[in-house]
């Protein structure tokens, strides 16, 4: 999307190489290219989403634009300042939170974690009150910042880090996977405290497995996958590439291996995926416009034994699994 | 004002966490004493109650050797693990100004082990501490503390990179007590490793401490004792950009 005022974040080209040693009397070195020159811009107050599986390569993305790794090549820049060159500057301007329970001091009460990073990250001793207070409130932990963080829930904790990651009032946030582990409940708050920054004007960059949370959340979504961006667009855009089909799903109670590899090779079908969902395994099917593929997919199971037989609409995340898998 | 205040509210925090420990509290109140105990054993057998002296105050700075080595070199990886490293890297506040007050906080466990150190010698081997300057007997064990707590500082900032790096901890703890003269004097090591023994800031605050309990001047070895400090200091200052710059470059903050 080209952006008529100056991006908030803006990626160009950025790749990173991690480099691999094993074995102390005969050493193997390793190379791996865990981002392959992703480039992006995110509008100031807008929220994107990165998307991607395991290993894509969005917690190295992040962390190069948020000053912790440095690139192999290429560029980055958050509101102007380069995270290479500028580093203070970049670091004064945006907020990180990453998901699980990591990150906090576990010793210290919630009120004394804030505390601790407020001084950490500048914020003025004669603000540090109000603010701390006015962000307990905003994530809903008044009544427990006096409680060690030890004994507080995986919710209470992602709240906490948001909050952390509030103090100085960052006009970026980066969220790594911020509600990975929590409840429903917890999740659903999350995603209230998250579109609440958007409604502020902050700008946010979100990477998330939960496709309904980004569907809900985004403006604008990247897909990455083994490090290369393969899509970008607004929610409705994505769905869009797949559809003009649609997606057949089977139960079945056990899918014998190979199923999946055999069932790709079928005219008409785009991807063949299989989840688990309770004592079913539901092999997902999407396939091409008019495409009929249901008799030989079914074929394809042979003796298995089979469930319910659907058809229904394109997801976010069916559009998701097609641009990972392809 | 503002990064005193800073400097200070970190410090206090950090020496909350230190304190809210049962097992490093444990290991802290023990250890000294354990210590002391084995070194004045080894020295009652001569009866020379100089000796005992010489031997008393030498383990009193043991124990904030030991406590600050150690800690100091798993300080780094303890963050890691809570998953604060990156964190704290990450924040506008250079990363030395974020390990100082830590060091210290672990220094002001180590001044503990000093006076109880002093009061096991005196309640189990009844060594009366015949000091002939108390204020410059003290002003020589706050110097030890501070310039310890600086070289662990130094060892902090190092060992950065490194997910073994409480191993150095360990390996330096040992050789610390002979190179800095704590209970054998330094005139029985070998003069190759004199050179080693000056460069330890304690080498310098530990003679200031004897001078001082001797009535002689205390001075010389604490100016040294300071200026070998501050050299801790700026070195650490200097490495800590450059080895966070290959931390980030080579991607070992995160290691787990």
């Amino acid at each position: 999307m080209p952006l008529t005022e100056r991006p908030a974040v803006e990626a160009r080209d950025l790749r990173r190489t991690f480099r691999t040693k094993q074995g102390v009397l005969r050493p193997t070195r390793k190379t791996v290219e865990a981002v392959k020159g992703v480039s992006f811009e995110i509008a100031p107050g807008e929220l994107f989403g990165l998307l991607g599986p395991n290993g894509a390569g969005k917690t190295t993305t992040i962390k190069m634009l948020i000053t912790l790794l440095i690139p192999t090549s290429g560029s980055a820049s958050v509101l102007g300042h380069d995270v290479v060159a500028d580093v203070r500057e970049v670091r004064r301007r945006i907020g990180y939170v990453f998901g699980g329970d990591r990150g906090l001091y576990e010793r210290l009460s919630g009120l004394d974690n804030l505390r601790y990073f407020s001084e950490l990250y500048g914020v003025p001793p004669r603000e540090q009150k109000a603010r701390i207070g006015s962000l307990l409130e905003l994530v809903g932990l008044t009544g427990r910042e006096g409680e060690r963080v030890e004994g507080y829930s995986r919710g209470m904790r992602q709240r906490l880090h948001i909050a952390r990651g509030l103090l100085h009032d960052p006009d970026v946030f980066f969220l790594d996977e911020p509600s990975i582990g929590i409840d429903p409940v917890g999740a659903r708050e999350l995603r209230a405290t998250i579109a609440g920054l958007r409604e502020q004007g902050k700008t946010v960059l979100l990477t998330t497995h939960y496709m309904f949370e980004a569907d809900e959340l985004c403006d604008r979504i990247a897909v990455i996958r083994s490090g290369e961006i393969v899509a970008e667009g607004t929610p409705g855009e994505l769905k869009g590439l797949v559809s003009a089909g649609r997606v057949l799903e089977v139960e079945t109670y056990g899918v014998a291996d190979g199923v999946v590899e055999t069932s790709r090779t079928l005219g008409g079908v785009r991807s063949v995926v299989v989840e688990d969902r309770g004592q079913v395994q539901v092999l997902v099917v999407s396939c091409e416009p008019g495409a009929e593929v249901t008799q030989a997919v079914l074929g394809q199971l042979g003796d298995t034994r089979v469930g319910r037989v659907s058809h229904r609409d394109p997801t976010l995340e069916d559009a998701y699994v097609e641009l990972v898998t392809r | 004002m503002n990064r005193l205040r800073q400097q200070v509210v970190c410090f206090w925090l950090q020496l909350k966490i230190l304190l809210f420990s049962p097992f490093e509290g444990f290991l802290a109140v023990v250890f000294p004493l354990m210590f002391a105990t084995a070194a004045l054993l080894v020295y009652q057998v001569n009866g020379d109650p100089a000796a005992m002296l010489y031997a008393g105050i030498g383990a009193a700075a043991m124990g904030i050797w030991t406590s600050q080595t150690v800690s100091a070199t798993t300080l780094v990886q303890r963050e890691r693990r809570a998953g604060t490293l990156e964190l704290v890297v990450a924040a506008p506040t250079p990363f030395s100004l974020v390990l100082l007050p830590i060091t210290f906080a672990m220094a002001t466990i180590g001044l503990y082990s000093v006076v109880a150190t002093i009061l096991w010698d005196r309640w189990l081997f009844d060594i009366a501490l015949h000091v002939a300057n108390w204020p410059l007997f003290v002003l020589s064990i706050l110097m030890a503390t501070v310039t310890i707590a600086l070289f662990g500082f130094l060892l902090s900032v190092t060992a950065v990179r490194y997910r073994t790096s409480w191993a150095l901890g360990a390996a330096l703890e040992y050789p610390g007590w002979l190179l800095c003269g704590f209970v054998v004097p330094l005139d029985l090591l070998p003069a190759v490793l004199r050179p080693l023994s000056w460069a330890l800031a304690p080498t310098w605050a530990v003679e200031g401490m004897r001078a001082a309990a001797a009535g002689e001047s205390p001075w010389s070895d604490l100016a040294i004792c300071g200026a070998v400090g501050l050299v801790y200091a700026a070195l650490a200052a200097w490495l800590g950009v450059r080895l966070i710059t290959a931390a980030r470059r080579d991607a070992t903050l995160a290691l787990t």
